[in-house]
């Protein structure tokens, strides 16, 4: 087995408040070189926090982050930067991560400057061919983001995080704010340029479906923690944890004559102020087996029968539904 | 056949940019029918006109910069709702005509309880007493599913969760029993599991009460779980209604195929997505001919100049297209295939 790129250990974050906020409460995560971890679960459930403080855009509470082998959460402000280079983001609102004053060429050259990876000669060429790469015309190098539709604006965070040359980019909902139509292009795009420029991607979503089709490991999140980690055909297929059957249940089918039955769960998600004893999700755990073994003992992210590599947080991940 | 409790015919409602420099169609000739206890849904992309269309029948737009052009006609219950007079229309707005929006921490107001909000329709249509008001009020939190009802009731929208808050604004919009409910986007704020507790809401008071729903999204999961029948629409137009299934099954019209093809699915794995090219036109400047012809995989000549009606398919009548495949089938390009 190769090296993980990146290797997540026990990493939490808290808000400071009377009692803290516990957004990311012991998370362990790897991805492998070239692949796709899709990070999924719903508001609340820390799944940003995470993809933001294994960057460093929020410092962690606690816990170890390598990417290379590098310790992450030890850099000084230089070898951090650096570092920035082989990591990078997109983000959701491609509006409001783009800065209106800037036209698209500087946004673009920007990065190629501090990391100085272009000398000035050959500047307009770099984000022609940065442009080029995300199918935009050189003519949008001129143009100022509101001028951009969602999906224009898109392809330029897409092309700013590509322009340091990374090795891996957390891609933190990045076509939930788009129209169905134009998300099948960034979501293919993302896509085509994995493939050729061997990236590796964290996967941050909401929507089960977008995730299904571009990642090859799910991990689903529930208050601050992973319920379920497995290889996204067997999640999608046999899901164990009772919070991934009824997230999977829940999604609306483009299909009138669908059987699949929902699972309507009761409840809204809890605070992570006040994250529930003992299991977090079992307040609104729809298992028949549900019993006061889930009320007071947290359940660990464990193997399931199913295979080593399927693992799942819940006392009775084996047992039928 | 029974009669439509709403019929849109022709409506226009058009926009003046500003700095005056052109006008937007936003919508641009919709016609539909909503027939009691039915849900129809208004499905479309950012822009293609059915928020507007909704807001429309409410009248609802703001004016200016918004009119709705002469000759368009919203019959509710065979009274021409444009030709009304304010004290008319307000009768029957939030009465018999009853809306939910998207956002619903921008459409409740932030300072009075929720109680207070939902008891105003009662006394304004039903001239409850405040006390009988409040009662109904706790009627309808109980109705909707609020957990404490009697104690919900004075609590502020700040205090409630996205899914309880929409809650509310169903209680809200169902406290006089209307017979026509505009959800727009009701659910799209919302988490998938929250989601999935509104539909089945909606779908429960739908058959307790017997409202006719139009239910107004972007989510083809959503149009195909709850909607009888679908009105597809595309810069400002209808371009293909259906019955659900058969819009599902057979969709004629490019437009609505390239949607459906565009979705991930969540019970198989596409290798690759099948795009749409290109963006949504401006409401300012609409393509000659079919709108659409500029994104069309089998578009020729005769679409960029000649705008297409919207043509009948098959004997049974309930299905139509707006688009000139449905004379000439033979020009349909044989599609790629996407695996």
């Amino acid at each position: 087995m190769t090296a993980p790129l990146l290797d997540i250990q026990n990493l939490v974050k808290h808000y400071p408040g009377r009692p803290p906020v516990r957004a990311v409460d012991g998370v362990s995560l790897t991805i492998a070189p070239g692949q796709t971890l899709g990070l999924v679960g719903e508001s609340g459930s820390g799944k940003s926090t995470v993809g933001r403080t294994i960057l460093r855009l929020q410092e962690p509470t606690s816990g170890r982050v390598l990417f290379e082998g590098e310790d992450v959460f030890a850099l000084g402000t230089g070898p951090l930067r650096a570092l920035r280079r082989r990591m990078q983001i997109v983000f959701q609102d491609p509006y409001s991560s783009l800065n209106p004053r800037m036209t698209v060429a500087r946004t673009l050259r920007e990065p190629l400057e501090i990391h100085r990876l272009a000398p000035p000669a050959q500047m307009d060429a770099r984000v022609t061919a940065l442009l080029d790469e995300v199918g935009l015309d050189p003519a949008f190098a001129d143009r100022y983001p509101h001028e951009l539709s969602g999906g224009q604006r898109q392809r330029v965070g897409i092309a700013r995080a590509l322009s340091v040359e990374p090795r891996f980019i957390v891609c933190d909902e990045p076509v939930s704010a788009l129209d169905v139509s134009v998300q099948a292009q960034v979501l293919n795009l993302l896509a085509d340029l994995q493939q050729k420029r061997r990236l590796t991607y964290l996967f941050i979503a909401h929507d089960l479906a977008v995730v299904r089709h571009i990642a090859d490991q799910v991990a689903v999140m529930y208050l601050g923690r992973i319920v379920e980690r497995a290889p996204a055909s067997a999640i999608y297929t046999a899901p164990r944890h009772p919070y991934t059957r009824a997230l999977l249940s829940a999604v609306p089918e483009p299909n009138p004559r669908a059987t699949r039955e929902r699972i309507v769960l009761s409840g809204d998600i809890p605070s992570p102020a006040h994250p529930p004893s003992g299991c977090p999700f079992h307040p609104r755990c729809p298992h028949p087996k549900k019993n006061e073994r889930c009320r007071t003992e947290a359940p660990a992210l464990r193997a399931t029968s199913d295979s080593p590599a399927h693992l799942a947080a819940c006392h009775f991940a084996e047992e039928p539904m | 056949m029974t009669e439509p409790l709403l019929r849109v015919r022709d409506l226009k409602t058009y926009f003046v940019t500003e700095q005056g420099r052109g006008t937007a169609r936003a919508v641009d000739g919709v016609s539909f029918d909503l027939y009691p206890g039915e849900t129809l849904g208004i499905v479309g992309e950012s822009g293609c006109g059915k928020t507007v269309t909704s807001l429309s029948i409410l009248r609802l737009i703001p004016e200016p910069p918004g009119h709705i052009r002469p000759g368009s006609l919203i019959e509710f219950e065979g009274r021409n709702l444009l030709a009304l007079a304010p004290p008319d229309l307000r009768a029957i707005r939030g009465n018999q005509i009853a809306m939910v929006f998207q956002e619903p921490m921008t459409s409740l107001n932030p300072v009075f309880t929720v109680g207070d909000q939902i008891a105003e329709a009662a006394i304004i249509h039903q001239h409850l007493s405040r006390k009988a008001a409040r009662a109904r009020a706790i009627e309808m939190l109980t109705l909707v599913g609020l957990p404490d009802p009697a104690e919900r009731v004075d609590h502020y929208p700040h205090q409630l969760s996205g899914g309880m808050r929409q809650r509310v604004m169903i209680a809200m919009a169902l406290v006089c029993h209307p017979k026509v409910l505009i959800a727009d986007e009701p659910t799209t704020a919302l988490d998938v599991t929250i989601q999935a507790q509104i539909l089945e809401l909606l779908e429960r008071l739908q058959a307790e009460l017997g409202m006719a729903v139009l239910l107004i999204t972007h989510d083809l999961g959503v149009v195909a779980g709850q909607a009888d029948r679908v009105v597809v629409m595309y810069a400002g137009q209808v371009v293909e209604t259906a019955p659900t299934t058969a819009l599902f099954d057979g969709p004629i019209h490019p437009y609505t195929e390239g949607l459906m093809a565009a979705v991930p699915r969540i019970d198989a794995r596409k290798s690759r997505l099948q795009a749409i090219p290109g963006q949504v036109p401006a409401a300012t400047a609409w393509p000659s001919g079919c709108r659409f012809h500029p994104r069309c995989p089998h578009a020729w000549t005769k679409c960029t100049i000649e705008e297409p009606p919207l043509l009948g398919v098959g004997a049974s009548g309930d299905h139509s297209a707006r688009c000139w495949l449905v004379q000439e089938p033979g020009r349909r390009k044989r599609q790629p295939e996407t695996e």
